[in-house]
């Protein structure tokens, strides 16, 4: 008992406790200097009944989960499939390709912004030179939020890693039993190797899922950038959780803001469950569990 | 996945040379397209590096042209002292570090134990506890933000460094779920011996099991720093005087006063940048299978 005392304590005082305030205060009208009003389920109806930001945000949001997830895992497995042939140097490849994840996020944002720099950049550089239109990337709407999701991509090192520990699980004898039977390599890989990574895909999407559904700090920092309007141009970078931090911490609107945060915790509770459950669907396990 | 094909023996004669360097080139073709792909690939990750790095070393007056020059010349090393000090870096640093360290104490000592609790005591309800400890993991932090906030700010903390590392001494859900898969992996043996001789389980824990498990200590040390190190909204929260502000304020602030000055702002993104890549050099294995292992046994 001794030993999980930390974890205990810290679950009732930062978890638990929290959550419950959290939903009381989301029924309030709270503005910190004096004490909740309540104000019942007003929050709630105001949200999603007028407020434009919030669909704005909810919509950017949901476009990063269902944009990003994809790219991003696809890219990874790729990515770990390569890294997993047998070339010389493989080492130093994989040393390189995981590097970016571990790369501060802050600083990283300051980085893309001046890559996608659209008059002084270098991806606009060539892409001039190609004589096609160079897009307005961070500074634009259309294509501030790709230019995130191709930060992400740059990102997926952990990603990566984690598929790569999958595809080494896969027994050889699999692929050599396939070969005899005259598998190419294309179903080699629909047969064997995504069935026998399905987990690990399935344990990558989930977490990936709760990621872009908090999405904040690239966010924030892209858009101080752009002249430091938080959300940035027309609101196309003004994400879910970026929307709840400006109605807690700058207008100051806590009880909107605790609604905000348990819609969210509803959604993604929900598209969890949805996800495990299609997981148990559809997942190959070696050992039949449960 | 060598291309090695099964000789099927054929009736009659056929040249024995032929068909081997034929394969032989075949393989050197595949390794040759391969190589290429892997290449692709790490210009896509490496440019950044390279245009980070260039661009910080860049004069003002190179910053500013069309289409941008691929390398600088005159290579101004003085940017980076001159953004060491305009951002203060030494002075966040320091900050930054004031909440590291205290913060991976606390995430060791406070994910160990709870570790040891789930791997190798047995008590009743264990496994559905480590159940929900895993479920916590999935919260999205934005639902206990606000009261959690608002709990620091009855206590007087905001403003100050602790509610950015006190927290830490309650255990982490990631932690503890990588501890614990070490944990299990050690022997039982270890720890019966140990009861034999009359140890009680805390002995057990600090003198044998600890011992044992320095590899994962070294990824926890090495990980809940680099997230200490990289976090951005909890500072953003909780500081309010922009002299405690850890780096990854005080960058953002100095993006705010030099919008224009690409050069400062690339120098201190790399200076920012330099432990990470420090400690991804020296301990590259921890790294990796710390993450893996994760993804492997969830």
């Amino acid at each position: 008992m001794f030993f999980i005392a930390p974890w205990v304590i810290g679950f009732v005082a930062f978890t638990a406790g929290p959550m419950a305030a959290s939903l009381y205060y989301s029924f309030t009208d709270f503005n910190v200097l004096q004490p909740p009003i309540w104000v019942g389920a007003s929050n709630y109806m105001h949200l999603v009944t007028d407020d434009e930001y919030f669909f704005q945000a909810l919509n950017n949001t949901l476009y990063m989960v269902v944009v990003g997830i994809p790219a991003t895992q696809v890219f990874a497995f790729i990515t770990a499939l390569l890294l997993n042939v047998k070339v010389k140097g493989i080492p130093a490849y994989r040393t390189l390709y995981f590097l970016p994840a571990i790369m501060p996020e802050v600083p990283i944002t300051l980085i893309w912004a001046w890559i996608f720099n659209p008059q002084l950049g270098p991806v606009n550089a060539a892409i001039s030179a190609l004589g096609l239109v160079p897009p307005l990337w961070l500074s634009g709407p259309t294509w501030a939020k790709p230019t995130l999701i191709l930060l992400g991509i740059w990102q997926v090192g952990t990603t990566t890693a984690i598929y790569l520990a999958g595809l080494q699980g896969v027994p050889q004898e699999m692929y050599e039993a396939a070969m005899i039977d005259g598998a190419g390599p294309l179903a080699r890989l629909r047969q064997i190797t995504i069935p026998l990574t399905s987990p690990v895909i399935a344990f990558n999407t989930i977490v990936g899922i709760i990621f872009f559904f908090q999405y904040f700090t690239q966010a924030y920092v892209a858009s101080s950038t752009q002249g430091g309007q938080v959300g940035g141009v027309e609101n196309s970078l003004l994400f879910y959780a970026v929307y709840l931090y400006q109605n807690a911490f700058q207008y100051l609107k806590m009880g909107y803001a605790s609604a905000m945060s348990w819609l969210l915790f509803l959604i993604v509770m929900a598209v969890t469950l949805l996800s495990l459950y299609g997981s148990s669907r559809w997942v190959y396990y070696e050992v039949r569990q449960r | 996945m060598s291309d090695e094909a099964i000789d099927v023996p054929r009736v009659g004669r056929w040249p024995k040379t032929k068909p081997i360097a034929a394969r032989r080139s075949r393989a050197v073709l595949k390794q040759a397209g391969l190589h290429l792909v892997l290449l692709v690939v790490a210009a896509y990750f490496a440019f950044p590096f390279f245009w980070l790095v260039t661009s910080s070393l860049k004069d003002a007056t190179q910053i500013f042209v069309f289409p941008p020059v691929l390398w600088p010349n005159p290579i101004k090393w003085i940017n980076y002292p001159v953004a060491f000090e305009e951002m203060h870096f030494a002075h966040y640093l320091v900050n930054t570090l004031t909440v590291t360290v205290p913060s991976v104490v606390g995430t060791l000592i406070s994910s160990a134990m709870p570790a040891y609790a789930f791997s190798r005591l047995n008590w009743p309800g264990r496994d559905l506890v480590f159940v929900l400890v895993l479920g916590t993991m999935m919260l999205p932090f934005a639902v206990t933000m606000i009261p959690v906030y608002l709990l620091f700010h009855a206590l007087g903390w905001i403003g100050t460094y602790l509610p950015l590392i006190v927290p830490h001494f309650f255990g982490g859900a990631f932690f503890i779920f990588l501890l614990r898969q070490f944990f299990l992996s050690i022997p039982i043996e270890i720890s019966e011996a140990a009861e034999i001789d009359g140890a009680n389980e805390l002995r057990i824990f600090l003198q044998m099991i600890i011992p044992l498990s320095r590899p994962v200590i070294a990824t926890t040390v090495l990980l809940s720093f680099i997230w200490t190190y990289n976090e951005f909204l909890q500072p953003l929260i909780y500081l309010t005087n922009d002299s405690m502000y850890t780096l990854a304020l005080g960058i953002v602030t100095f993006v705010g006063s030099n919008i224009q000055k690409w050069e400062l702002l690339m120098a201190a993104a790399v200076m920012y940048c330099v432990p990470n890549i420090v400690l991804y050099f020296f301990a590259q294995k921890h790294f990796i299978k710390g993450i893996a292992t994760t993804g492997m046994k969830s």
